[in-house]
């Protein structure tokens, strides 16, 4: 999130559009609730009508896979209707910047593709610069080769006829939408959007959030109270372990996981550290350096020096453009390329895309360890549906682990609040908390190491793991280490702009210093002051980064450093403050330059992207510079109306046995979506043994129109199969008026939808009266282009009846 | 009239069944086997029952090509003139008391109550709200939390509630509440009204006509429905006569 949950609060639209806010998040309603008391108006955009769009003041529906073009046309409307916020815009993002000769764009595909590799050649996209490497620019937005010229030709296309026949929403409720959310590019009225997995899990989902992204840069939605781009995180601690490090590209707080090309810390430096000539703009990665090397001591501690480039070879590498993404990872298992594997606090059994692959792949391992609560799918796989134990030589061993509340640590929000919380009780019996689990594990491998060397027993033998106190594990050790010390006084330092490229400092996560410092776990405070009056709480708990609490809040100021609107001011400049000097107040500030009209000593307000600026025009992601609508690699539609390129040009698409797609296949003739719901979290693995949770949702159901159940002579209640190329599901059926069939450019398409959080394991499930196995065993195992998601949000099913009524 | 109150906004409640789940919590009572054959609805359990105090109904209909779905967190009214406790003591049974205090209406879960009387009882309610635990013999419903209020805690159900739907406090202070909020919320919804609020403690607030809520969502004669509890009383004999067997 760049704001918060309060912050919907202080927003004049809402739209929620990827997610089901009010059922999956639930106590965030209250702050959507207190908006609209103020009058602000609450829009929910989704293929079928939940507890959500309920409480929404309009309900918008949509195909599933089809939010880029109805995004664009959003894009169209503002852009036809002039409703940008143009100072925001001109000075605040790239709209100005003159993009090179040798972009292009045509019939679907960007300069520069490769259709055998999938792949661009994104120098094509490459912005035009003079003779100082400066990038050439057009305030007046007038050159048709700057970004907002393109812009505007890009989405010319998306016009209501279009988008209505592609998204199968009535003209008129785009059109309403569009109105609702146009009206927020005035200074004064904000919009914010909601998001989740509704977005991310397509095969165009980073794509997605940057279509929204573009719309709230031209309103100037950014870094305003009540604005920004807000991903509703569905598990607890997700925000934080994305922070640390939980994915594989990335090690912790967002740096680049070293490859083998990276051949020493220089080079990896070299390569990863982007440069700019833009003279306002602070570039704030520069300082990558400081963190890697601060990183690294903390990793290897003393054996870290300057000679041995601070124990860069010992870091673990991935090969040189190496996948190692979830579906690469079943994939590799499945193929049988390694043997072991450790599934903890995960449940892929039931959780991973295209479950029947994965249950399968387990089957190839010698051992599995299972590190979990209570004994779920993935641990019982091997006498799991379809399984002959006589036949599977993966051995299996499950390690309990504590819950949430016996152990102490800290949990990062949605909202980037990294709050500390305490052990209630002991674990039960001989579950332990994880980071026990994980020093023993240490001690183990080390000691073999230790004794019998081995090819490479360094990485372990140096690393630096003293985070127990009496023999257990320290939740303050490691958070005083992510932190980071000053070595020469043995110090926690105040936050990251004391980190040292030197070997002198050391830090864990560079975003999370200033977390637990000399003054005191910050993530521990629980002061509810709240100065500013708009919900910040800056003395509750801490954010990251620098306790900064709404993200890009630079670009909340006018050149003069004036809040756009001084009602929800996140920041102000204060021409009196330090002496006369000025200085910012509210909020921390994205740096503490001075603002936009001191022009010798000011910095632009996007500080983390090269040139200093928002990017409307973003020519890193691999399927293209703007947004194109594709279909999801399943679909209903023989052609895309916007262009000849179906799917997403870039998508990795897998070609295994078990890799089975199938697109306007009769066999498999309507759209289906997975989702959750409000009683159960994830697989269910911690609310299925509920017996409550499971009384209030006891059963995998299929949410099906009126419609389509007369069409296929189910009624509500009947027992029903869902199949897809990849597998089937028994399940009741919802037969409702929430679900109703979309008009795609005159045929009638019908879409259902399935929860995802039910396994074979748990309820007993007798004739089934209740329980039910994974949705995932239906879902398509191909991945967004930048980020490998699956694609279980939109792919091709059918349903028919098994029994009915009585 | 002194006393507590519930004050129910349904306007706020998104049915996420948190209030459904921490009275069977704080109550111990124990899950009902459900399922979704022949069912195929968020509510569930689907009705109440003895071991279910509080259920959130869910209603779904069209009007005029719209989708609505409404939800009703349902629970006992606590009566000020309980029709319930009126029928009990005409049939001599002692099941259904009063909390002086509170106003809270209670049911005894140790006093056996006969399948008949059950019946009378759940008939004068007119929120259709008693339940009888047929291996004991026994009847249960919402008791208020009394055990919570007289200890300085809200009901589980109000202190679960995340969006602000469940209130609970002093009968003044909720109807004052309950007052301003149909206030603030009739220029949006011009049929919002409160239910019965003159002769209950559980107050809801709703938004269109109750009956699209619950078919029990509001009373519409509870003057009547008393006074039906009278007839039955002074014709208690003649019913007793009528069960003699031949």
């Amino acid at each position: 999130m760049t704001n918060h949950y309060i912050d919907f609060r202080n927003a004049d639209v809402i739209l929620n559009m990827g997610s089901n806010v009010c059922e999956n998040h639930p106590v965030s309603y209250k702050w959507i609730k207190a908006a609209q008391d103020r009058g602000a108006v609450f829009i929910h955009v989704d293929p079928r009508f939940t507890r959500t769009s309920a409480k929404a003041d309009h309900y918008v529906p949509l195909r599933s896979g089809t939010d880029i073009a109805f995004l664009g046309g959003m894009i169209k409307y503002i852009l036809d209707n002039d409703l940008i916020q143009r100072e925001y815009v001109v000075n605040y993002t790239n709209a100005s910047f003159i993009v090179g000769s040798k972009y292009d764009f045509m019939d679907g595909l960007f300069s520069g593709y490769d259709p055998v590799k999938r792949k661009y050649d994104k120098s094509h996209w490459a912005f035009e610069t003079d003779e100082n490497g400066i990038i050439k620019k057009d305030p007046t937005l007038q050159n048709p080769r700057c970004v907002y010229q393109l812009l505007k030709k890009h989405y010319a296309r998306y016009d209501l006829d279009v988008v209505s026949q592609i998204t199968g929403t009535p003209k008129e409720n785009l059109l309403k939408v569009y109105q609702i959310y146009g009206s927020t590019g005035k200074p004064d009225r904000v919009g914010t959007e909601l998001y989740a997995m509704g977005w991310t899990q397509h095969t165009v989902g980073t794509q997605n959030i940057r279509t929204m992204a573009i719309i709230q840069l031209l309103l100037g939605n950014m870094g305003m109270a009540g604005g920004g781009i807000n991903a509703l995180r569905g598990e607890s601690n997700v925000q934080g372990s994305t922070d640390m490090a939980l994915l594989f590209h990335i090690i912790s707080a967002y740096n680049p996981t070293p490859q083998a090309k990276h051949k020493d810390l220089a080079t990896y430096n070299g390569m990863n550290t982007p440069k700019t000539k833009e003279p306002m703009s602070a570039n704030w990665w520069q300082n990558r350096p400081k963190y890697m090397v601060s990183y690294l001591k903390s990793m290897y501690g003393k054996a870290a020096t300057k000679e041995n480039d601070f124990g860069y070879d010992w870091h673990p590498k991935l090969d040189d453009g190496q996948n190692c993404s979830w579906l690469t990872l079943f994939d590799d298992m499945h193929k049988g390329r390694f043997t072991g594997f450790f599934a903890w606090g995960m449940n892929p059994a039931c959780s991973g895309a295209n479950a029947n692959k994965v249950r399968e792949g387990l089957t190839k391992l010698d051992w599995l360890v299972n590190v979990n609560l209570f004994e779920n799918e993935t641990g019982s796989f091997w006498y799991g549906p379809g399984m002959n134990p006589k036949k599977i030589k993966t051995e299996v061993f499950q390690l309990p682990c504590a819950a949430f509340m016996e152990k102490e640590g800290s949990l990062s929000n949605s909202g980037r609040w990294v709050q500390w919380r305490y052990k209630a009780v002991d674990p039960l019996g001989e579950a332990k908390p994880d980071g026990d689990i994980m020093l023993e594990l240490y001690e183990s491998v080390r000691k073999l190491y230790a004794k019998e060397g081995g090819k490479f027993p360094e990485p372990i033998l140096n690393l630096k793991m003293d985070y127990a106190t009496n023999g257990k594990f320290d939740a303050h050790k490691v958070a005083k280490e992510v932190n980071g010390y000053d070595l020469t006084t043995g110090k926690l330092v105040a936050n990251f702009t004391k980190l040292k490229d030197d070997g002198t400092t050391s830090c864990g996560n560079w975003l999370y210093s200033g977390s637990y410092n000399e003054d005191g776990n910050m993530m521990a405070r629980r002061d509810r002051s709240d100065p500013t009056g708009i919900g910040l709480y800056s003395k509750w708990a801490w954010c990251w980064p620098l306790n900064r609490r709404i993200i890009y809040n630079r670009a909340s100021v006018d050149l003069n450093g004036n809040p756009w609107d001084s009602k929800r001011a996140v920041i102000r400049w204060d021409p009196a403050a330090g002496d006369g000097k000025g200085g910012w107040v509210g909020d921390v500030p994205d740096g503490g330059w001075p603002p936009m009209v001191n022009k010798e000593k000011t910095k632009l307000p996007f500080i983390m992207k090269p040139h200093g600026v928002a990017s409307i025009f973003g020519p890193g992601l691999n399927e293209g510079p703007f947004p194109e609508h594709y279909e999801p690699l399943e679909c209903p539609v023989e052609r895309n109306l916007l262009s000849s390129q179906r799917i997403n040009p870039a998508a990795k698409v897998f070609a295994g046995t078990m890799d089975q797609y199938l697109t306007c296949d009769p066999r498999y003739p309507f759209v289906c979506t997975t989702y959750r719901v409000t009683e159960h979290w994830q697989t269910g693995v911690l609310t299925r043994w509920l017996p409550w949770l499971l009384e209030a949702q006891p059963q995998l159901f299929v949410e099906m129109s009126k419609e389509l159940g007369e069409l296929k002579g189910i009624k509500n209640g009947d027992l029903v199969e869902v199949e897809t190329a990849r597998g089937k599901v028994k399940a009741v059926a919802i037969v409702t008026a929430r679900w109703k069939p979309f008009n795609i450019a005159g045929q009638t398409v019908h879409q259902i939808g399935i929860p995802w959080h039910f396994g074979w394991r748990w309820p007993e499930n007798k004739k089934f009266s209740r329980g039910g196995d994974s949705a995932n065993l239906l879902t398509p195992n191909i991945g967004d282009a930048n980020t490998m998601i699956p694609e279980s949000k939109a792919f091709m099913a059918n349903v028919r009846k098994i029994k009915s009524k009585g | 009239m002194a006393g507590k109150s519930f004050f129910i906004d349904t306007s706020l409640c998104t049915a996420c069944r948190g209030c459904q789940v921490a009275c069977k919590q704080w109550n111990k009572n124990k899950a009902e086997v459900t399922t979704q054959r022949n069912w195929g609805n968020y509510q569930n359990p689907p009705d109440f029952t003895s071991n279910t105090f509080k259920l959130v109904r869910f209603n779904e209909l069209e009007e005029g090509g719209k989708v609505k779905w409404y939800f009703f967190p349902d629970q006992c009214r606590h009566c000020i003139d309980a029709p319930c406790m009126e029928m009990a003591q005409g049939l001599g049974s002692k099941a259904i008391t009063r909390d002086a205090a509170t106003g809270a209406v209670l049911f005894n879960t140790k006093i056996k109550v006969s399948k008949a009387d059950f019946e009378e009882i759940r008939s004068a309610c007119p929120y259709d709200v008693p339940r009888r635990n047929e291996k004991t013999g026994t009847m249960a419903k919402c008791t208020m939390c009394l055990d919570r209020i007289t200890n300085g805690l809200l009901p589980a159900c109000v202190k679960t509630c995340p969006s602000g739907a469940m209130n609970f406090g002093d009968r003044d202070k909720m109807l004052a509440l309950a007052n301003k909020r149909l206030e603030e919320i009739k220029k949006k919804y011009p049929k919002a009204q409160l239910l019965n609020a003159d002769e209950v403690r559980t107050i809801f607030l709703v938004v269109d006509d109750p009956q699209k809520y619950h078919k029990f969502a509001a009373a519409n004669d509870t003057f009547g429905v008393t006074r039906l509890a009278a007839i039955k009383k002074m014709i208690r004999p003649l019913a007793n006569l009528a069960n003699w067997p031949g």
